[in-house]
């Protein structure tokens, strides 16, 4: 069985450890706080200037001044801070936040992202995208493995304008965990049920199984 | 106005100098923490053929959307304008021109811009459609590309307490690129929540020094809600 939205998000969330500071981009990798480990410590990072994001406010709490980096009415926690954009993108590009988890259109086996823009649809923009995959480090791309018509998106070459090259380094789909380097994919697991057959066709660019592939478990 | 007092009488006042074709930096990210009021009196004001340099453009009806509706914008320098329907509109039509710009590198030019730094090397948008035409250079063994600063005729910008002085303190996240902003306008126009006496805001609190502020206003602002998000309550036991 391919994974649900939460399962990527719950698998994702393995990769957080005690102490890091992360950044959630929108749609999928926002649901990666619902299974932050209780034991652990964590600061999500709001590119609008925050960090130490909280949940959705209750209807009593919603303050317009309070928003993050979709634009959602949101809440800090105790030990939060507050800081201009500029600020804000300084920890980014310096390198200072420890996770950055986003969504892509498609990856390639350079490491390269097109996740902002489809030619020939409205151009809306790349908002913090590019900042964010040029100054981390420690990326997660999370993504369908391939389009409705089984089209991959783990490709030889990106086809769309990029966010970023040469910077991406794990992605976990609906069907895999898989790791890029040397100019190739590297399935390191797959999803419950999921044949490595049915991987392997669904992954244009080169892709390499080495040794027993475990299923996930959750 | 006289000596550090920047308070002005009018709206009027405040945008008193801009002109056709002149350029703009405004503070704001999506609807929170933007100038509302001095956004109405552009409005108002009818000044066409604007460069507008500001992270995202409003909705249809409000911000700086209020702007494209009478066809006052030529140029906008954003990094996402997703939430606007007439935003698109004019693009297609070609009367309004888009630099898309990674909102990182944006900040950073208005940063550059008010710190007197006319460019910087950053490895965003490296190898994108975002550095064609741009100088690049190795550091190491990372790629960079030369980005511009900006600054602007004028920048308006939105606090939440100001002192006559100019020195300002934002609300929460309605932070964003107003203090930024504020340092790259050769006019630096503010409206603030709340005006008080010189010497009733902690100066250690400041986010936003006076020095940077030219002209003062007060505003009470609407804070309409982009996408309102919430949870249950929690029961009560």
């Amino acid at each position: 069985m391919a994974l649900s939205r939460d399962q990527i998000a719950q698998r994702v969330a393995r990769e957080i450890r005690d102490g890091f500071y992360v950044n959630l981009g929108i749609g999928i990798p926002t649901l990666v706080s619902n299974y932050v480990p209780e034991d652990m410590e964590v600061s999500l990072q709001s590119e609008n200037g925050l960090l130490g994001m909280g949940p959705f406010p209750t209807e009593d709490e919603i303050d317009a001044d309070l928003i993050n980096a979709g634009k959602q009415t949101v809440t800090f926690n105790k030990g939060a801070s507050i800081f201009s954009s500029a600020e804000s993108f300084a920890m980014i590009r310096g390198g200072h936040v420890d996770l950055t988890v986003l969504g892509a259109f498609e990856l390639d086996v350079q490491g390269n992202i097109a996740s902002y823009m489809i030619p020939g649809k409205l151009i809306k923009g790349m908002g913090g995208a590019m900042d964010l995959v040029a100054g981390a480090d420690n990326i997660i791309v999370t993504m369908m493995h391939a389009d409705r018509h089984g089209n991959s998106k783990l490709l030889s070459k990106c086809t769309l304008p990029l966010t970023g090259v040469g910077c991406i380094k794990k992605v976990v789909t609906d069907l895999a965990y898989l790791e890029i380097s040397e100019g190739k994919f590297h399935l390191i697991e797959r999803a419950p049920g999921v044949s490595i057959e049915e991987i392997l066709s669904k992954t244009q660019g080169e892709l390499v199984v080495s040794g027993d592939i475990p299923e996930m478990t959750f | 106005m006289s000596g550090l007092n920047k308070l002005v009488g009018s709206y009027e006042e405040a945008m008193h100098g801009l002109e056709d074709g002149m350029s703009i930096i405004a503070g704001g990210f999506g609807l929170c923490g933007i100038p509302e009021n001095l956004i109405a009196e552009i409005r108002n004001k009818g000044t066409k053929n604007l460069t507008i340099i500001s992270n995202n453009a409003g909705v249809d009806d409000f911000g700086l959307g209020l702007l494209l509706q009478d066809r006052q914008v030529k140029k906008m320098v954003s990094s996402y304008v997703g939430e606007n329907k007439l935003f698109e509109a004019q693009l297609l039509e070609g009367i309004l021109e888009v630099e898309l710009t990674p909102q990182g590198t944006l900040a950073e030019k208005m940063r550059a811009g008010g710190a007197g730094i006319p460019a910087f090397y950053t490895a965003t948008g490296y190898g994108t459609e975002v550095a064609v035409g741009k100088e690049t250079r190795q550091y190491g063994d990372r790629n960079y590309i030369l980005e511009e600063s900006i600054t602007a005729d004028f920048a308006i910008v939105k606090a939440w307490k100001a002192d006559l002085h100019g020195n300002a303190i934002y609300r929460m996240t309605a932070q964003n690129f107003n203090p930024t902003a504020a340092t790259a306008g050769k006019i630096t126009v503010m409206e603030a929540e709340h005006i008080v006496e010189p010497g009733e805001l902690d100066p250690a609190q400041i986010h936003t020094p006076g020095i940077y502020v030219n002209r003062l206003i007060q505003g009470d602002s609407e804070k309409r809600i982009e996408q309102r998000t919430t949870r249950e309550a929690p029961e009560k036991s």
